[in-house]
């Protein structure tokens, strides 16, 4: 059984069509790279598997462990081990990036029917995913992409991925607006989540 | 002696007719109270003062102050909506039967759980909200149950250090040539409606003293309980530090579900001398009334600071999340060179809640500064409005003020509004003011629930996010207690 299926999906947004029968099959540990032109509904795919509700899905299905996510609520899909990187990380200010990802971590940790992490346990985890990805300890405590740069809201959202260790990861675009070195670094903690 | 309970349940919880948002703060104490017939004239005055064996020059205080009243009519342009009070419906004092207990043992099973029940122990240990145990978190703590006060901890530590703080009859019985030097001085009898009748029929509240050179060793709290129906709350707190005094003071206000209003109308004086700072924090918890409006506290309070010295320094904070109708201003008249004016406010509304607050700032000595930052949050079909004014006498030469005005709109039924006043008679003063308005954008909601975290819990983050500036103005303890109550209110906010 394939991680993720995508039978015939057919997606509007604002009445117009962008998807028009996209079939896709993803099994666990495989890189799929989704290639076309600007308008071509590459992030449109991304949205509709993370359940943002501008989209409006008119056939097909997605599959997810054997179950359609089509119902499912945004939170839910995450809980299920499905994760997005944005392409335009949005700002959340006065909101510290600690907290977002310790409240994250605790909210799946629950639906696991596990504990809430320690508090110790998570500043490790979280200082030692900055570090891999060359960020400051410090920008832990700063509010989620509040005055970052582009290139640091990027890293910010493989931040997020490397802590929360999601099962099936969508990258909207996460190389656009990084330097070679933070490419580099990127790439680096995209590979270690596939291992 | 303590009076008896009449309940074998004495904290009985509320009927739950009321439960379509969650007020944990909503029962009743069922203790046997002495509680005047409705109404105010001369003679209650009289009969309050005599209750509280005060001495003759108060009493002609409070009657100057009640024949005043008489005079004055309500003032109604504030942008706030309610039915004409009347005045004499309400009972002007109510209190636990009994003398005041003399000490902790004495004090009323009853009274003491209501207090534990709000999370305010009132033996003498550490009070804990955080996470670890340390002796320097203990927080001195004034309770006053309707028109009195019940109990005031750690007063024996507090004075070796030669601070005072008591409730305000026992100032007056105890440290009458302090209260009569500084009462009214910051504001006068006559200076509104409410002031004057809270100056008439004013029960209890706080007195703080912090002499020459002190530094209070703890946080000084004061904690405010509302219990007996159709009662108003008349409390007067007056905190005074001397030169180069300072003091760290926080109230908290709760009050049981009822479905009939009930008027809340404080007087509060701070007064800071030569290099005194005196940092007030308010978290505002009084019923808010139901989801259509029935009930809830009318708080119209006058709260006003006097920095009288130079270099003195008075700070507000306030966390405004209860309250039917919340309409005050604490301000800071900025009297000493050099002195400086802080005013950081939380204002929340819901449902059918309605906030006309803020502050105003005087500058009347040289180089005086002020900073206002105001964050209104309006949810549901609430109405928050901001009113501010910063005046500039012609004497505040170099003065200097900051405003920022932030408003986060939930919904789309609730209305935010903003009254900045400015009143410049100095060229070289410098007004900055600065406004915004927002909505809690969907990228938001969705980059948290993206990342597993259920609607309603992600919008307390955005909005705790957006309070932050202000949050961090409190102590911790209370910054924690202020962030659970956001949540709390913003319930059903979502959608």
């Amino acid at each position: 059984m394939s991680l993720l299926e995508i039978r015939g999906l057919r997606v509007n947004a604002g009445g117009q069509p962008i998807l028009k029968g996209l079939d896709l099959s993803v099994d666990l540990g495989e890189v799929h790279a989704i290639m076309g032109p600007n308008g071509s509904g590459k992030s449109t795919l991304a949205n509709v598997l993370a359940g943002r509700e501008d989209f409006e899905v008119t056939a097909g299905d997605m599959v997810y462990r054997g179950e359609s996510i089509l119902d499912s609520e945004p939170e839910e899909r995450a809980r299920k081990g499905i994760f997005m990187a944005f392409q335009f990380p949005v700002e959340i200010p006065g909101l510290t990036n600690m907290e977002l990802l310790k409240t994250a971590v605790d909210a799946l940790r629950e639906s696991r029917g596990q504990q809430k992490i320690s508090a110790a346990d998570f500043l490790k985890r979280a200082r030692s995913a900055a570090e891999s990805l060359g960020l400051d300890p410090q920008f832990l405590r700063r509010g989620v992409n509040e005055g970052f740069s582009g290139g640091e809201r990027k890293r910010n959202e493989i931040l997020q991925l490397a802590v929360i260790e999601p099962t099936l990861a969508v990258l909207d675009e996460t190389d656009s607006g990084l330097d070679i070195d933070s490419v580099q670094l990127v790439a680096k903690c995209v590979d270690a989540f596939q291992s | 002696m303590p009076s008896e309970a009449v309940d074998t349940d004495p904290v009985s919880p509320h009927p739950s007719e009321f439960s379509t948002r969650e007020y944990a703060a909503g029962f009743v104490t069922e203790v046997e109270s002495e509680t005047f017939p409705p109404g105010l004239d001369e003679a209650v005055v009289a009969a309050i003062s005599q209750r509280k064996n005060e001495p003759s020059w108060l009493l002609d205080w409070r009657l100057e102050a009640y024949r005043g009243w008489t005079e004055m009519t309500e003032p109604r342009w504030a942008h706030v909506n309610f039915p004409r009070i009347d005045f004499q419906e309400i009972s002007y004092f109510s209190a636990p039967k009994g003398d005041r207990p003399k000490s902790l043992e004495e004090v009323d099973p009853a009274l003491l759980e209501t207090f534990e029940k709000l999370g305010i122990p009132l033996h003498e240990r550490a009070f804990l909200a955080g996470v670890e145990e340390e002796p320097a978190s203990a927080v001195a703590v004034d309770a006053v149950f309707d028109s009195v006060s019940i109990t005031t901890t750690f007063q024996e530590t507090l004075r070796e250090h030669g601070v005072i703080f008591c409730p305000f009859s026992e100032a007056v019985e105890e440290h009458p040539e302090l209260v009569r030097k500084y009462l009214g001085t910051v504001v006068p009898r006559r200076d509104n409606f409410y002031a004057a009748l809270n100056s008439a029929a004013f029960s209890d509240g706080s007195f703080v003293f912090v002499p020459k050179g002190v530094q209070c060793p703890m946080e000084l709290s004061t904690v405010f309980r509302i219990n007996a129906r159709n009662t108003g709350q008349f409390e007067r707190t007056l905190i005074v530090a001397e030169e180069g005094a300072s003091v760290s003071y926080l109230e908290g206000c709760t009050a049981p579900m009822r479905d009939e209003n009930q008027l809340h109308a404080a007087v509060v004086e701070l007064i800071a001398l030569d290099d005194a700072k005196i940092k007030y924090s308010t978290v505002q918890n009084w019923y808010p009334g139901d989801a259509e409006g029935n009930g809830g506290i009318y708080n119209f309070v006058t709260k006003r600071g006097a920095c009288r010295g130079r270099n003195s320094k008075i700070s507000w904070t306030q966390v405004e999340t209860g309250s039917a109708i919340t309409w005050k201003y604490p301000s800071v008249v900025l009297l000493g060179d050099n002195s400086v004016g802080e005013f950081y406010t939380v204002a929340m509304t819901n449902n059918r809640q309605q906030a006309d607050t803020v502050t105003k700032m005087t500058h009347i000595g040289r180089n005086t500064r002020s900073t206002i930052v105001s964050k209104g949050i309006s949810a549901g079909q609430s109405s928050n409005a901001y009113r501010g004014l910063v005046r500039m006498d012609r004497r505040a030469a170099g003065a200097r003020n900051y405003t920022q005005c932030d408003s986060l709109l939930i919904g789309s039924e609730s209305a935010a509004h903003t009254f900045p006043y400015i009143e410049s008679r100095r060229p070289d003063a410098q007004v900055e003011h600065e406004a915004t308005t927002s909505r809690i954008s969907d990228d938001q909601m969705f980059l948290c629930r993206q990342r597993g975290i259920d609607p309603e819990k992600a919008m307390s983050m955005i909005v705790n996010g957006f309070c932050r500036e202000v949050f961090r103005e409190l102590p911790l303890e209370f910054a924690v207690e202020a962030g659970k109550l956001l949540e709390v209110n913003l319930e059903g906010a979502v959608g």
